[in-house]
């Protein structure tokens, strides 16, 4: 049960800039996703709080008492803070009780504390088990119980769940989460995956260059990202250029109701951020002020997305939930409508990476 | 930031765990002394003492014939272990398997055991000749073993690339594959040609006049100390020259990578009518490095074994082998433990360093260590000698590279982030050491210290110098019933020593992959 906070912390390896002012606070109870793309510094941010790198500069601070800063490194053996580092990295040669016993004191072994947290992930019955002898998830719901056992101010999980195929990783993650939760355990997820931060946590913090860019709920962070780059790697993207006339943003799509993102006034020329399941395909083509054509099909089993090319040239992507109801053969007319409120920024979007 | 905080950090990032690599620096140093001393000893002979032994026309023969050996039986060794590891992995050949084992089997024969069947076969069996023909079949697995392991690794898809883009078989063969074996091969013509020159057994069975049975010589019979020294010293240079020379012509693009895929066995060359032509020509490779011994050795057993009090004499004989290669082992995987530590925990600059000082005590002969601690154990450490650990130093420093390879290897069982998460577990270093590291370790160490004893036990110019008078040992009794021609009474010493020499060559062509993978 304890607040973590990160302040500008900054860490190099030789050149490799791998943190550059990385600011992080995690809310006692609460499990925080840390979102960014491969390279990014979520590893590295994970290895300094868990007290396996020191940092160079700034610090961090776990229930306000300081566990690193520029010279200064509590041992990770004193900070009762425990990983669950990617590939589970189980003991090998100790059955599953001993992996989980391992940083329980001679007392609480006695107390069934063992027993209690791998009923929590879900394993009760699998004390004597050897690790090889357990699946992939298996070793992962083991490899959380061990690090929940000794009860840990914070939990940190290393993208825990890759390894696991994709029909799997959503059942263990659910578990995951509800162990977390009935414990109370403060947690830091580290992942690349937007749809496992977004689905996950309770807060989502995303990660761009060595820096923490935008950090709120996930639904926030999805619908309100801070910047271009935050929004095209949440989600599906699509961007409209733009002339604003109040609240109104005149697109190729026709006047759509514009947000402001953070302070920026909205009544200046840009581009807009629509996500594909705002933008709706009607049938029959006539009864639509816009009209596009089909360009591409992308199915994935419960929607798909489809490309579309408007008039005048401007790419755009709809998100349709009943795949099967509508035409959309290639080349064909679609009608198109928009739902709901567009966001508006000043610059030209990046592509994400 | 303060200048000094900087430092601190430069430094710790260079040197993460200044207490290991302060044991790991320390261990370098015991296997460096004989080195040392014996640099030490060589300059205070004074440079006119010096020339007036290195100038003469007689230094001039050993090293001519020295190198000359060393040569022939490399070049000898290339040509019949690339042709062999070729013909066994990529090859139609019939018996792959068996051929596999029997090129790899060699390694087992010490080659002063070697050098007694042909002696006690083959009447007038010396000279340059004899010792150039037992040496090449004694050291030729050490071309075969790699280049075969490197063959059976390497990616076939850069072969089947070749195939497509238009080469034919044999160009492929020299364009692409014979490149993609080249470091293996480098690496094995090395290990002959140390192998040849620090040899003393073959050498001094077969009465050849080379550096090693020339140092011996003057040692055992004039006890002419600076002489032996000097000469000794002529030898080391000649192997650092060998090794430096190996480090400058290695090219860095050597190093093939596999880019993933599969491990597909590669597609075999149809030989054809030459099919039995190649395989009577490795029976009969076969037939002269193994047969020629086992048959030698079954003559002379049987009369060997009968002679009254044969029996206790080798038990007593195996019972000093046993002592002294188990004080060898012990002493070795004690100092290999911080280097390989060392370097596999915190690899880095330091470690590189140290582990290449390791090696250069294992490519010196044995007899120049043994010389060198036997003058350090009379002059410096005089209750040492005589000792059963002034020799177990000669060992460790012979055979340090072997265990901090196996020490490495198997702390490489207990990946960090074992640790990581059993400290992040609130336990301490130690503790994580000795509950995890250790235990996961420890096979591994375990084989490296067996692999130490075995080949303690095989060893025979340090133990020759070393042991403590009376103590004789397998290889030493071997050695000296053989000088004096009485080949019953060696024969089972012989026997005894090839079976225990042959338990890790089985266990290196196990782990080479040569023998599992071959017949697939």
């Amino acid at each position: 049960m304890a607040e973590l906070r990160v302040t500008a912390v900054h860490k190099s390896f030789g050149p490799v800039r791998a943190l550059r002012g990385a600011d992080l606070t995690v809310r006692s109870g609460t499990l925080m996703a840390v979102l960014g793309p491969s390279g990014s510094g979520k590893t590295t941010l994970l290895r300094c709080i868990a007290g396996f790198e020191p940092v160079d500069a700034g610090e961090i601070r776990l229930d306000g008492q300081q566990i690193a800063a520029s010279g200064r490194t509590v041992r990770p053996e004193r900070r009762r803070i425990a990983v669950v580092p990617q590939e589970g990295a189980l003991f090998p040669h100790l059955p599953v009780r001993g992996n989980v016993a391992y940083g329980l004191d001679r007392h609480s072994r006695r107390t069934g504390r063992v027993e209690s947290v791998l009923a929590l992930v879900g394993l009760a019955g699998f004390e004597d088990r050897m690790p090889h002898h357990l699946s992939g998830g298996q070793q992962q719901r083991v490899a959380v119980a061990r690090a929940l056992a000794p009860h840990p101010r914070v939990v940190l999980l290393d993208e825990p769940f890759s390894a696991l195929d994709a029909a799997l990783r959503t059942a263990v993650r659910q578990d995951v989460r509800r162990a977390l939760r009935a414990d109370g355990a403060t947690a830091v997820l580290v992942t690349h995956d937007q749809a496992e931060a977004l689905s996950v946590a309770d807060e989502v913090a995303v990660m761009h260059d060595g820096r923490i860019v935008q950090s709120g709920p996930p639904d926030l962070v999805y619908s309100a990202p801070a910047d271009p780059w935050v929004a095209g790697f949440v989600g599906e993207a699509v961007w409209l250029p733009a002339e604003m006339t109040g609240d109104r943003a005149h697109t190729p799509l026709g006047p759509v109701p514009v947000v402001a993102t953070g302070d920026r006034p909205p009544a200046m020329a840009g581009q807009v951020l629509l996500r594909p399941e705002q933008i709706e395909v009607v049938v029959p083509v006539a009864r639509a002020a816009v009209t596009a054509t089909v360009v591409g099909h992308d199915f994935q089993g419960h929607d798909a997305l489809l490309a579309l090319r408007l008039a005048d040239g401007t790419p755009v992507v709809a998100r349709i939930f009943d795949p099967a109801s509508l035409p959309h053969v290639m080349g064909g007319e679609v009608g198109l409508r928009v739902r709901g409120a567009a966001r508006a920024f000043p610059a030209p979007p990046q592509t994400p990476q | 930031m303060a200048p000094a905080a900087g430092v601190r950090r430069r430094v710790r990032r260079m040197l993460p765990r200044p207490a290991l690599a302060a044991a790991a620096t320390a261990a370098v140093g015991v296997a460096l002394l004989p080195l040392v001393y014996l640099s030490v000893r060589v300059g205070d002979a004074g440079w006119p003492r010096i020339s007036s032994e290195v100038f003469t026309s007689r230094t001039g023969q050993l090293t001519a014939r020295s190198v000359a050996l060393a040569g022939l039986v490399t070049a000898a060794s290339t040509v019949f272990g690339v042709t062999s590891a070729f013909l066994v992995t990529r090859t139609d050949l019939p018996a792959r398997r068996l051929f596999g084992v029997l090129a790899a089997l060699p390694l087992a024969v010490p080659s002063y055991v070697a050098a007694f069947a042909w002696v006690s076969t083959v009447d007038g069996f010396e000279g340059f000749w004899a010792a150039a023909l037992v040496l090449t079949l004694v050291s030729y697995p050490y071309v075969f073993l790699p280049v075969a392991a490197a063959l059976t690794r390497a990616d076939p898809a850069q072969e089947e690339v070749a195939r497509s883009l238009g080469s034919g078989p044999w160009h492929t063969f020299s364009a692409v594959t014979l490149r993609q074996v080249r470091p293996a091969m480098g690496a094995g013509a090395l290990l002959v040609a140390l192998y040849v020159l620090s040899d003393f057994g073959a050498v001094s069975v077969l009465r050849t006049d080379v550096f090693t049975r020339a140092v011996f010589t003057s040692v055992s019979l004039g006890f002419d100390r600076t002489g032996a020294l000097v000469l000794a010293t002529v030898l080391v240079v000649i192997t650092l020259l060998i090794v430096s020379g190996e480090q400058l012509t290695r090219r860095r693009a050597a190093h093939y990578a596999r880019l993933g895929g599969a491990g597909r066995p590669p597609t075999r060359l149809r030989l054809g009518r030459l099919r039995w032509l190649a395989a009577s020509g490795l029976a009969g490779m076969g037939a002269l490095a193994l047969g020629l011994p086992a048959a030698s050795l079954a003559r002379w057993f049987g009369e060997g074994v009968s002679r009254p009090g044969s029996l206790t004499g080798l038990a007593t004989a195996a019972g000093n082998s046993f002592t002294l290669s188990a004080a060898g082992a012990g002493l070795t995987i004690l100092l290999a433990l911080p280097l390989g530590l060392l370097g596999a925990r915190t690899p880095g600059p330091v470690a590189v360093v140290l582990d290449r000082l390791a090696y250069l005590s294992h490519a010196l002969p044995g007899l120049v260590i043994g010389l060198s601690l036997v003058f350090f154990g009379i002059n410096v450490a005089y209750p040492l000698y005589q000792s059963v650990w002034l020799l177990a130093l000669a060992y460790a420093a012979l055979f340090l590279p072997l265990a901090v390879a196996a020490v490495g290897a198997a702390v490489l069982q207990a990946p960090p982030a074992l640790e990581e998460v059993a400290r992040s577990l609130g336990r301490r270093r130690f503790h994580v050491l000795r509950t995890v590291t250790v235990p996961l370790a420890a096979p591994g160490i375990g084989a490296g210290a067996v692999l130490v004893f075995l080949t303690c036990m095989k060893e025979l110019p340090a133990t020759l110098l070393l042991r403590p008078t009376g103590m004789d040992t397998l290889a030493t009794e071997l050695w000296s019933q053989t000088s004096v021609s009485a080949y019953a009474a060696a024969a089972p010493y012989a026997a005894l020593l090839v079976l225990l020499a042959a338990a890790p060559t089985w266990w290196l062509s196990a782990r080479t992959g040569v023998l599992a993978g071959g017949g697939s």
